[in-house]
């Protein structure tokens, strides 16, 4: 039975609800610290978020109150897609960085 | 210092937990030691390659090659755990009988011994790779004392691994196998979970619902027990439907498979002589 399961996941794969027009927001880090480090987003929606790490050293954009967790190397950007999430304020930090890399997520 | 050692425990205790759990359920395999040992091994090397390809590896793929990459690893750890969950299903009482009456290492060819290790091996790699990356950014941001700080990481980090690894070997023989196969079984079904988790962030996969619950107020995933929970039973405090899909989908399929293993009788007895059990 669980060999079917690699079949059981390529049948799924394509059943995609794509969110390829999800609205961007963007996360600039610079001296480890997320800018701005409180960002806006509007509540139940996807939304696609881009890093961009002007920092010379890897980050990863992480949180434990929402799932995201991304490698943005250094001096480079990269994207990935988070919610829709319920209205409220969400923690997020940089895993790297932990004692400046902090921001909040604030769903409204 | 203890920014490095806290990152580098976190990361170490992930995959020491596994590595745990596995070594556990190997009990009595002639020459595991070295199967172990060589998967940490393989897995530090491939970390380090994982590391140096992070910047290919971001923009493979159109920028999701991390996210496949990690789905990719956990769903071949939860195929090869599931193998051996099946192997032991349909061995695994004869081995237990057997280990009571002679008290120690008396089977030598555990079929799916290889991809235990190919198992661990992972674990550490995935893990490892973070460390990798970690210490790469510290060491160009000048911060001091990262020897120190790995040192204390890897030491605390594989100390709450080998305590995990004794509280297991004090379960009694008759249990013995029952509950590590079991634990092989969760912690399949969480590996599972995580990779749908990538999966969706990759917008691969739809959610099916986000945070269908939080728990968090009781348990949160950035907490040490949070973090235990979800490396050995796929603890998340807010999954999304998906998530729970292929943690549901990986528990019955091997359920299944392990009663269907079960019924057919073992291809030969073990130890040679007559090791007649009863089906079921």
């Amino acid at each position: 039975m669980h060999r079917l399961l690699p079949f059981v996941f390529a049948t799924l794969l394509p059943l995609l609800a794509s969110a390829a027009d999800a609205p961007s927001y963007t996360l600039t880090l610079k001296d480890h610290r997320y800018q701005p480090s409180e960002l806006r987003i509007p509540a139940d929606t996807r939304v696609r978020l881009e890093l961009v790490n002007h920092d010379a050293s890897p980050e990863e954009f992480e949180s434990d109150d929402f799932p995201a967790e991304k490698i943005v190397m250094p001096n480079s950007r990269t994207s990935l897609f988070i919610g829709p999430l319920k209205a409220g304020r969400y923690r997020f930090y940089g895993d790297f960085h932990q004692p400046t890399a902090q921001g909040t997520l604030v769903v409204e | 210092m203890w920014a490095v050692a806290l990152l580098v425990f976190r990361e170490v205790l992930e995959a020491a937990l596994i590595v745990s759990v596995v070594a556990a359920a190997t009990r009595g395999v002639m020459r595991r030691g070295w199967f172990v040992g060589g998967g940490i091994v393989l897995g530090i090397f491939g970390a380090v390659l994982v590391a140096l390809s992070a910047g290919l590896l971001a923009a493979a793929f159109s920028g999701v090659g991390q996210e496949l990459f990690n789905a990719g690893v956990l769903l071949a750890a939860v195929l090869m755990i599931g193998w051996h969950v099946l192997w032991m299903s349909s061995h695994g009482r004869e081995l237990s009988r057997q280990m009571r009456e002679l008290g120690s290492a008396v089977h030598s060819g555990a079929s799916s011994l290889g991809l235990l290790l190919a198992v661990v091996a992972l674990a550490v790699l995935r893990e490892g790779s973070e460390v990798v990356l970690f210490l790469y950014g510290m060491r160009a941001g000048g911060a001091e004392h990262l020897w120190a700080g790995l040192s204390i990481g890897v030491v605390a980090g594989a100390a709450l691994g080998f305590a995990l690894y004794a509280g297991l070997l004090r379960i009694p023989m008759r249990h013995f196998f029952g509950i590590t196969n079991a634990m092989l079984v969760l912690l399949a079904a969480g590996l599972a979970s995580t990779a749908a988790r990538y999966l969706i962030q990759a917008d691969w996969l739809p959610a099916w619902g986000n945070q269908l619950w939080d728990s968090s107020w009781l348990l949160g995933n950035g907490s040490l027990l949070g973090q235990t929970a979800h490396v050995l039973v796929g603890y998340d405090a807010q999954p999304a439907g998906m998530q729970m899909v292929f943690y549901a989908l990986t528990l019955l399929a091997l359920w299944i498979g392990a009663r269907f293993a079960r019924r057919q009788p073992a291809t030969r007895p073990v130890d040679g002589t007559a090791a007649a059990h009863p089906a079921c």
